[in-house]
């Protein structure tokens, strides 16, 4: 059996489950095994229809109150425990912050080989084959597995979201008996609304050329125009302009959207590692030089100052 | 409190990578190797909470000779005293495996907290942390960027998608370090002299309790069977036209080629 860990938070699943559960039911007729999609935490229960679009043989949901709330060891124990009961040969993880935390402690349990952030996905001879960017992306790795058991995170917006749906059977597993560790005691999120950065389809980000943190409203009113999200470089977030939760690169987040839209970056090595993987790459710079225009797909010579606001009226236009 | 810090040492991030004969992996030779920069941030988190709690720090590295260097630069941080993983047996190692011996340090030194950046550059696993803390049987706090000890217990908070989440876990305990935890400082010219002076404990796979079989490349359930350069981009074209029609093009580009209007 294959085992998707589908990541929902207050019964809401996430985008990246939904791109683990449809290449999970890809991986399922390439190896002829059922596909099965793991629930846990509370709104579980309410994430279950939203699952059954992606085409999971049987759905898992866990029951009990120790899980109610994120445990990395407690979500890790419950999914090795459904694992070994089903005979699990492969389990996917979205490489969310919740499933690249959790994954691991699986892998352990099950002495299972991992492979992370993973950008492709074949079957040869029966086994997975995975491709991964190491070196920030400075390299490629395609990955064997030397164990039986084969699990793998996949980073987000790379794996296409299919609706598939089916009639799965659910099944209630009981989780009393898992006592976590490591418990989450509050969640603080940002004001409601804002898209994710590392989800996002489109990011636009802004780099030392944006001058300081009074002009970041003007990539963020592209943004919202546009359904995306706001990113930075490492200039822009080392010199105080707006957080680190924001940097895309090296030391930031991966980011792979459709579009990329860089504003006032230059193109640093480090930064290109975070955004390389993108679709669609447009940059802005005054800089004809800049090498961020070797790795773009519509380069634009010119003031940002100048072009986002004459982008924010044409996006306008649009309605 | 006892403290101890996992580093690993990679390839400096401005590093050229180049792949080497064997097309699995990178070419050694001219490259500086530095402390992970997300060891840095695990090394002072353990200062930073020594300073203010009191107690020692090991830390410790697993790999060939050239690691005695990371260690000298975190000892000459503040680290104490250090242990270096050094056997042939070792190499080869994936997450896994490596977890596997950081497991067996921790049995062997029983810390109270464990320190371990999220990632280490190069291999890019985020991996090691979360493995090393369910093979010695702990809690932990992923992605750490804020941590506050309180007795027996600590509570860190941990970036998720569009926010934090406060994680309380009982001691001892392994935190995986994110940037922006702390700032590391820079090792001062006294301490890189003390450092001289800082005693390196060498392991050896069976100074561990462990088999030969059980770590390196021997012990780990994935391998790379191909390293590659990324297929290169191709340049699209490069407009320098007024802001307006720039702003057209770009509209044109997003609704035609990308899709995405």
């Amino acid at each position: 059996m294959i085992l998707v860990f589908a990541e929902q938070r207050d019964g809401v699943l996430k985008k990246a489950s939904k791109e683990a559960v449809s290449e999970g039911k890809r991986l399922s007729s390439k190896l002829a095994v059922p596909v099965a999609a793991v629930l846990m935490g509370k709104g579980a229960d309410q994430a279950v229809d939203e699952v059954k679009k992606f085409g999971p043989d049987k759905v898992f949901v866990t029951e009990g109150a120790s899980l109610d709330q994120y445990s990395a060891d407690g979500f890790a124990e419950a999914t090795a425990n459904i694992a070994k009961e089903q005979n699990a040969t492969v389990i996917l993880f979205p490489a969310t912050t919740m499933g690249v935390d959790v994954a691991p402690r699986v892998a352990a349990q099950l002495e299972a080989g991992l492979v992370s952030d993973i950008t492709g996905l074949e079957v040869a001879n029966g086994k997975l084959v995975a491709t991964k960017p190491v070196y920030s992306g400075k390299a490629v790795a395609t990955v064997n597995f030397k164990s039986d058991i084969q699990m793998v995170t996949l980073r987000s917006n790379v794996f296409p979201l299919e609706e598939n749906p089916s009639d799965p059977e659910v099944l209630k597993v009981d989780a009393s008996g898992i006592s976590p560790k490591g418990v989450a005691v509050s969640t603080e999120l940002k004001e409601g609304g804002k898209v994710e950065l590392a989800e996002a389809a489109i990011v636009i980000s802004g780099g030392r050329g944006m001058k300081g943190p009074e002009n970041f409203p003007l990539i963020e009113e592209v943004a919202t125009l546009l359904g995306g999200a706001v990113g930075a470089s490492r200039a822009a977030v080392d010199a105080g302009w707006i957080d680190h939760s924001y940097q895309v690169g090296q030391t930031g987040k991966v980011v792979s959207p459709t579009v990329y839209i860089a504003c006032g970056i230059s193109g640093a090595i480090q930064h290109i590692a975070g955004m390389g993987s993108s679709k669609f790459i447009i940059a802005i710079n005054k800089d004809e030089d800049a090498p961020i225009f070797s790795v773009s797909s519509l380069g634009i010579v010119g003031d940002l100052f100048k072009v986002v606001p004459a982008l924010t009226e044409e996006l306008k236009k649009l309605g | 409190m006892n403290f101890l810090v996992f580093v690993k040492q990679v390839p400096d991030t401005e590093t050229k990578i180049q792949i080497a004969g064997d097309g699995k992996s990178i070419v050694e030779d001219g490259v500086n190797f530095i402390v992970s920069p997300y060891d840095e941030i695990a090394i002072e988190e353990a200062l930073l909470q020594k300073e203010a709690l009191g107690g020692e720090i090991t830390v410790a590295t697993m790999g060939p000779n050239r690691g005695e260097a990371a260690l000298r630069t975190a000892l000459a941080m503040g680290c104490d005293k250090a242990v270096h993983l050094e056997d042939d047996a070792f190499e080869g190692a994936d997450s896994y495996a490596t977890a596997k011996a950081l497991a067996a340090v921790v049995k062997k030194l029983n810390p109270d907290l464990i320190f371990l950046g999220k990632q280490g550059v190069g291999t890019d696993n985020t991996q090691v942390g979360q493995m090393v803390a369910e093979m010695a049987g702990l809690g932990h706090i992923g992605m750490c960027v804020k941590l506050e000890i309180d007795g027996d217990k600590i509570r860190g908070e941990r970036e998720i998608e569009g926010g934090r989440e406060t994680i309380e876990v009982s001691l001892p305990a392994v935190v995986v370090a994110q940037k922006g935890l702390n700032e590391p400082r820079y090792p001062a010219l006294r301490g890189i002299m003390q450092a001289k002076r800082k005693p390196i404990e060498k392991l050896t796979v069976a100074d561990l309790g462990l088999s030969a079989d059980e770590v390196g490349a021997a012990g780990s359930k994935t391998e790379f069977a191909r390293l590659e350069m990324p297929p290169a981009r191709e340049a699209g074209k490069k407009l320098e036209v007024e802001p307006e029609v720039a702003a057209k093009e770009i509209v044109a580009f997003l609704k035609n080629e990308a899709k995405a209007l």
